[in-house]
């Protein structure tokens, strides 16, 4: 066969290449992702025409209603004339004039007027203070920043003397300093004096102190009340406060669940059960009713304080079964390989365990975070103005009554921005923190 | 913590309770237990003077006293018998019905939304998976609270009054009930109540008897199939047994189990069951809500199984709904258990959000009412808080019972 090969012209073979063709339009762009994505079954062009019908039943419904949105009157009873004069009666129109007119209510609650840039500056501050917490390429040294800021938003919003701040933020260095003063003589005596002089230091000296220099200095901006704080900025303040202070407190509380000392690890399960058995509500309604029965006679502190104490220890119960799942998953090898280095409890934890426990529950924190911040709404129901006790109040006022729906959606998107941008940064710090080990 | 210290030479000496490890961890234990017991004792010497201060003492009498005001009709009242002579002891009662049947018909929801969106979000349907992706971020990201006042302002501004049900003179209404069985209203849902005749007693005993008929053929069946191999139906038969006594039972004693339909008399419905709006809204919000959370918990759960797993399924085989039944479900099961039953509990707990729409629930009876009237603040909350535990602790057991069922059961 080989040798005749050049010879033999068959009419079975073909001598020309084939003019090249386009693919059938069945199997390119658009219709064959129509038919590989929405119609590849019986069954699946009937959901996709389902999926059609809800979307469109959706949108029909808040489409007109949403773009012939009125921004511009003074009451509900205008926003009905300018609609009945430009669309008719009968066409849907959102009355989004509510928002345009009390948006400063819905933000800043009833803060006084004048001061509105304090909490923006604060917000400002809060945001370049987390950057660098939140984000490794920033320069370390901004870490400082960040560390003061709260002091500095805490001056803003409360406002006062300035002297308050900055001697509370002082015992922190006090703090400091006795650890390292003791450190020379003994570890133990470090630690329980960087615990132990703070805490006498904020109880007795710090606040006079701060009066009798203000006496001297008086540095100082308006006092403002918490009970005038509302709105967002009061989420905000209840919120950011909270995951600060419950992030620590929690990894605490996995750690004495986690321990081996009977004592120490009963305590955390009764204490960590406790609060999650009961529901949030059930507890702030304690921190409003109850909670002056337990602290010495004659003692009333400020009701929002109360509020932050309280969902900063349900957060932490939550914190730490998130943080406690962490650490079950780390493996065994891990705490056997610091013991047999030689690493101390609290050295091994800090160095091996935590950073791995931790980076396994970043998505259980983060959505404990998230959950904080939305269940911040919950404080309406004690008498504190957040953004849906706002809408009570603006909704009692003659030019807006009976309106609903354009507050309802402007707060959802609201929340759901700050959410949604949470979610999305822990999902960012996940794939940050994948090592390359799979 | 269990290293090897070289055992001591010579008597104790106090730094031991620091240095050794062996007594460290006692140190700590004994600091902790006395610091736990003088912040206890603080608080509750505070307490006792404040109490005192006030000439109250922990008393629980209270809850044998006249309540003195009216909860609405529903079905805590229904069941209790509940009016306004009745004891605050019975107006808790009637709260902890309301939760327990809000929280049960929120989870039976809930569970049915999730499961079936989750399967939908992980459809090749491009649309619908996008449609689905839409719905949990919609409602994980947005607080439950504003989800419960959105759908009762809904339910009670954007429903028809029952007078537009009224037919006109030109033969129109402006609104139709559903079926002619189920009308919305502005004032609650009405929809066809079961009207229990004689010998209906008979008809729920068969139907009880024929679903454990059904459930011990299905045992049957399987132990026939792990022992043997043979493969009986599994799912007609089944739902043969569970229904067709029944229905034949239900014509040879005469009907006597009827539906009463709501009708329209005067200005409001009558007949059937009325399902307040405060019910309504609560119980949807909870469970879209508590629903988004289990979708993703559904989903991540199907993923988890490795994909070798229905690959080799097939390559045994296997139709596309028997490798879902027996290979992937029981194995993706494991997965969705635990983070599911704390979706459970959080829905039991949410469902104190009653208070935003009115729903007399335990914390607006036993935690709001009761505590306002008798100004038992101390009492209501630790009942309250009690009750609310109990109800998250066996919620947990159960589930734990569940998990364990499902466990891999290595040989």
């Amino acid at each position: 066969m080989s040798d005749t090969d050049s010879e033999v012209t068959n009419a079975y073979f073909r001598e020309a290449m084939l003019e090249q063709q386009a693919p059938p339009v069945t199997e390119t762009g658009a219709v064959k992702w129509l038919r590989e994505n929405l119609f590849p079954t019986w069954l699946n062009a009937i959901m996709t025409v389902v999926a059609l019908y809800v979307i469109w039943f959706i949108l029909s419904h808040i489409g007109p209603w949403f773009l012939n949105g009125i921004w511009d009157a003074g009451s509900l009873s205008e926003c009905r004339a300018i609609r009945d004069e430009t669309m008719g009666p009968d066409a849907s129109a959102a009355c989004f004039a509510v928002i345009a007119d009390r948006w400063e209510q819905l933000t800043f609650g009833f803060y006084p007027r004048s001061a509105y840039w304090r909490p923006t500056l604060a917000f400002v501050i809060m945001l370049a203070g987390l950057a660098p917490v939140l984000f490794g390429s920033i320069p370390r040294g901004w870490l400082t920043f960040s560390a003061v800021s709260p002091f500095i938003i805490f001056f803003l919003l409360w406002g006062g003397s300035i002297w308050v701040p900055v001697f509370i933020a002082m015992g922190f260095v006090l703090g400091a300093v006795a650890a390292r003063l003791l450190g020379g003589v003994n570890q133990i005596a470090a630690v329980a004096g960087a615990i132990v002089v703070p805490i006498l230091y904020w109880a007795f000296v710090a606040i006079p102190l701060a009066e009798v220099v203000h006496d001297l200095i008086p540095i100082g901006i308006r006092a403002i009340p918490s009970s005038d704080f509302g709105g967002f900025m009061l989420s905000v303040v209840i919120g950011m406060a909270a995951i600060i202070l419950s992030l620590p407190l929690g990894i605490v509380l996995a750690l004495a669940r986690a321990s081996d000392l009977f004592l120490v690890n009963k305590l955390a399960i009764t204490f960590i059960e406790i609060i999650r058995g009961v529901p949030l509500i059930v507890w702030l309604f304690t921190a409003s009713l109850l909670l002056n029965y337990f602290l010495p006679p004659g003692t009333n502190f400020d009701l929002t304080l109360r509020v932050i104490i309280m969902v900063t220890l349900f957060s932490a119960a939550y914190i730490a079964e998130v943080v406690r799942g962490g650490l079950a998953a780390v493996p065994k090898g891990q705490y056997e390989g610091a013991d047999s280095l030689g690493l101390d409890y609290w050295q091994s934890m800090r160095l091996i365990v935590l950073p791995q426990a931790l980076k396994i529950s970043i998505p259980g924190i983060v959505n404990t975070f998230i959950g904080l911040f939305k269940d911040t709404t919950l404080v309406v129901f004690i008498g504190l103005l957040d953004p849906l006790g706002l809408t009570n109040s603006i909704r009692a006022s003659t030019d807006w009554n009976g309106i609903y729906w354009e507050l309802y959606v402007f707060i959802g998107l609201m929340f759901f921005i700050a959410c949604y941008a949470m979610g999305r940064y822990s999902m960012y710090l996940e794939r940050k923190l994948q090592r390359e080990n799979r | 913590m269990t290293s090897i210290t070289d055992s001591p030479k010579g008597g104790f000496h106090p730094r031991q309770l620091i240095y050794d490890t062996r007594y460290r961890s006692l140190t700590i234990q004994v600091v902790t237990f006395v610091l736990v017991v003088v912040a206890i004792w603080q608080l509750g010497s505070n307490l006792m003077v404040n109490l005192a201060n006030l000439g109250q003492e922990p008393n629980f009498s209270f809850l044998n006293q006249r309540a003195g005001y009216d909860i609405g009709s529903g079905f805590g009242t229904a069941v209790t018998g509940y009016t306004s002579a009745s004891s605050h002891l019975t107006a808790a009662y009637v709260g902890i019905l309301n939760t327990l049947l809000v929280a049960f018909m929120g989870i039976v929801l809930a569970t049915i939304i999730g499961v079936l969106a989750g399967v939908l979000r992980l459809s090749k349907n491009w649309l619908v998976s996008r449609l689905m992706a839409v719905y949990v971020e919609g409602f994980r990201n947005v607080p439950l609270l504003l989800w419960i006042v959105l759908i009762y302002a809904v339910m009670t501004e954007a429903t028809p009054t029952p007078r537009d049900f009224r037919v006109d003179d030109a033969g129109v209404a402006q609104a139709y009930m559903v079926f002619d069985a189920v009308a919305i209203t502005n004032r609650g849902v009405y929809i066809p109540g079961p009207v229990w005749g004689a010998n209906s007693g008979i008809l729920v005993a068969i139907f009880v008897l024929s679903l454990i008929g059904a459930f011990a053929y299905r045992r049957y069946a399987k132990k026939l199939l792990f022992d043997t191999g043979r493969l009986l139906p599994l799912v007609w038969p089944a739902i043969a047994i569970a229904f067709v006594p029944v229905i034949l039972f239900y014509f040879l004693l005469g009907r006597p189990v009827g539906l009463d339909y709501p009708e329209l008399g005067g200005f409001n419905f009558s007949g059937g069951l009325q399902i307040s709006n405060p019910l309504v809204a609560l119980w949807l919000a909870l469970s879209l809500y508590t629903g988004a959370f289990i979708t993703e918990i559904v989903r991540a759960g199907i993923l988890s199984v490795a994909k070798g797993q229905s690959e080799a399924a097939e390559a045994l085989g296997m139709r596309a709904n028997r490798t879902m039944s027996l290979i992937i479900l029981p194995q993706a099961m494991r997965v969705i258990i635990p983070p599911l039953t704390s979706q459970y509990l959080n829905l039991t707990k949410n469902s104190s959000l009653a208070i935003a729409v009115g729903y007399a629930d335990v914390r607006a009876t036993l935690g709001g009412i009761s505590l306002n009237q008798t100004g038992r603040a101390l009492e209501c909350m630790l009942l309250l808080g009690l009750f609310y535990l109990a109800l998250s602790l066996v919620i947990s057991f159960v589930m734990n019972v569940f998990d364990n069922s499902m466990k891999l059961k290595e040989r």
